[in-house]
């Protein structure tokens, strides 16, 4: 009796070191790869503008995100007298968490070896919905316990903007989820394998992915996880032509790194459910000998930087969008459009069984 | 089963123990945010019970939405600590009272065996005969539907009539407000929106708008 009680110890003891291993090599390859993204975000942002970007530290400024991590970690944390102390330091803590949460449940390959995910849970989707709704309290916090006028009005400004384009978000994984008929994110790369492509007889290919079948709601989606992720042109809570630095600015050193770090990643978060849900995730975009060859981990990179890639044209290129407007859009826009949608694509799957 | 019980007893706990700080914390901002750390932990429950679907949803819809407008209207409000005080001297015999024979109750309703703990006991217990391989949001779904359907669109139509009666109570036609109109402003082209005009030496030329004909009328 002791002994198999031992052996079930020594086997939670194993799973908790496997879990914490997988997880270890998810944040660290996260990490890094965040630190070079958010150098190619300024690479492209000062190409569009024809400038040559950070290219001091590093060869072409490789290592210009290292050097403003040890800057920011080296500087002295300003907390303002009349903050709210704790909820001033939960706040940065509390995005960072919730976004490096989201990656658990992000699948990125599937081959002979599993599935390359940390916790593959029945309903995925749902999770990373609820974690991107979350995202809303650090900034809400942030703002409130700062007890500064522009902070305060930037949080109010988020709180309404998430809540309103995290609907037309989830209208969008509805029509996903229509198609699939599953929550499971790996179930949805995999769902993807045959559609509009193989309907016509063409051997597997990017024309199977939901961006084509489902190509509206791809914009909607790429729009609304703009908004969701506070990223230009619909960072009015960071707006610093009206409101200095938003919710940031009575935040310094750790804290704002944090802060940063929290939003990058979720916005990479929101480049990988795009991959997930529309660009067909880990699959070749043609089944062909030397593009299967490709381990589809690269794949699935490939893809989700390109999704970065329009993130930070988005930037470049659009003007930020009033307050009134971006509730417009939301509201008298994507959701009508989105719901529309909803209700076509059941009628389609119901009764004429093309997807 | 030893895990799955600690983590019972932890997320119990803390469900309690925020629940508990709630009605104590002195601000009303940390208030809801252990109202929210009450929300997490049940869902955390949830999911001990092999309802994984519902813990989302959980999260989603009270977290995600409803706590956020809490915490939206509670940041704005300008509290007075003295007067609540007070208030909660003054209400503290109903307060007791009320929470009396709601305890009275419970405690009457488990000692005559009210509550049936059948399927309570047996963690992830299929709903109805869908069996066990069937996903809890499947079987969900089925079960709202197919057999719930009615109960569903009339919970629905609830929430449509006291969407509608709150827009209608704050929806308002101001008379002096400029809007914009998005789809006249994508409209114009250079044919409406431009005129060229010769000005004469030492005279000058008014726009022909609107506003600029009544102005030159008064």
């Amino acid at each position: 009796m002791a002994e198999s009680s031992w052996d079930l110890w020594l086997d939670y003891a194993l799973w908790l070191a496997i879990m914490v291993g997988w997880s270890l090599l998810t944040l660290v390859v996260l990490l890094v790869l965040i630190a070079f993204l958010l150098l190619m975000d300024r690479k492209v942002w000062a190409a569009v503008q024809m400038r040559r970007g950070p290219n001091v530290v590093g060869a072409f400024g490789l290592l210009q995100s290292f050097a403003d991590l040890l800057k920011f970690v080296f500087k002295e944390p300003v907390i303002p007298a009349g903050a709210n102390k704790g909820v001033f330091l939960l706040a940065p803590v509390a995005t960072a968490m919730f976004a490096l949460a989201s990656w658990a449940v992000i699948p990125v390959n599937e081959d002979s070896l599993g599935k390359w995910v940390i916790s593959d849970l029945n309903v995925g989707v749902l999770y990373l919905l609820a974690l991107s709704s979350l995202a809303v309290y650090g900034i809400i916090m942030g703002g409130w316990a700062s007890n500064s006028k522009y902070p305060f009005m930037g949080s109010l400004r988020s709180a309404a903007q998430m809540v309103s384009y995290e609907v037309s978000i989830g209208l969008v994984i509805v029509t996903v989820i229509l198609c699939v008929g599953s929550l499971n994110l790996t179930d949805i790369v995999n769902a993807q394998k045959t559609g509009v492509g193989t309907g016509i007889g063409l051997p597997a290919s990017a024309l199977d992915w939901y961006w084509l079948a489902l190509f509206p709601m791809f914009v909607i989606f790429y729009v609304s996880a703009l908004a969701e992720t506070n990223r230009p042109p619909f960072d009015l809570v960071e707006a610093e032509s009206e409101l200095v630095a938003g919710f940031m600015v009575e935040y310094s050193s750790t804290p704002y790194l944090l802060f940063m770090l929290g939003e990058y990643v979720s916005i990479v978060a929101m480049c990988a459910l795009a991959t997930i849900l529309f660009l067909g995730g880990w699959l070749p975009p043609v089944d062909v000998a030397p593009f299967n060859w490709v381990p589809g981990i690269l794949w699935f990179l490939i893809k989700t930087v390109f999704v970065f890639f329009l993130i930070s044209m988005a930037k470049a290129l659009v003007p930020r969008y009033r307050y009134d407007q971006l509730m417009r859009l939301g509201w008298k826009v994507f959701l009508p459009l989105s719901l529309a949608m909803v209700v076509i694509v059941a009628g389609i799957l119901q009764y004429a069984r093309v997807a | 089963m030893a895990l799955t019980a600690g983590f019972f007893y932890l997320f119990a706990a803390l469900a309690v123990a925020s629940a508990a700080m709630v009605i104590l914390a002195r601000n009303p901002v940390h208030a809801v945010l252990f109202l929210i750390l009450a929300f997490f932990n049940a869902a955390g429950l949830f999911i001990l019970l092999g309802a994984e679907f519902l813990a989302m949803i959980l999260v989603v819809v009270y977290v995600g939405a409803v706590a956020v407008l809490f915490l939206f209207v509670v940041m704005m409000l300008d509290v007075d600590f003295a007067e609540l005080k007070a208030g909660f001297i003054k209400n503290a015999p109903i307060g007791l009272i009320v929470g009396g024979i709601v305890m009275g109750e419970l405690i009457l309703l488990f000692v005559s065996g009210g509550f049936e703990l059948g399927l309570a006991q047996q963690p992830g217990a299929p709903i109805a005969e869908l069996g066990r391989d069937v996903s809890n949001t499947k079987q969900l779904g089925l079960l709202l539907y197919t057999r719930y359907v009615f109960f569903f669109q009339i919970a629905g139509l609830v929430l449509l009539v006291a969407m509608i009666g709150a827009i209608v109570l704050t929806l308002q036609h101001r008379k002096n407000v400029r809007r914009q109109s998005i789809a006249a402003q994508v409209a114009r082209t250079p044919a409406t929106g431009m005129a060229i005009v010769k000005v004469p030496p030492g005279g000058y030329v008014l726009p022909p708008t609107e506003s600029n004909k009544t102005e030159t009328q008064d």
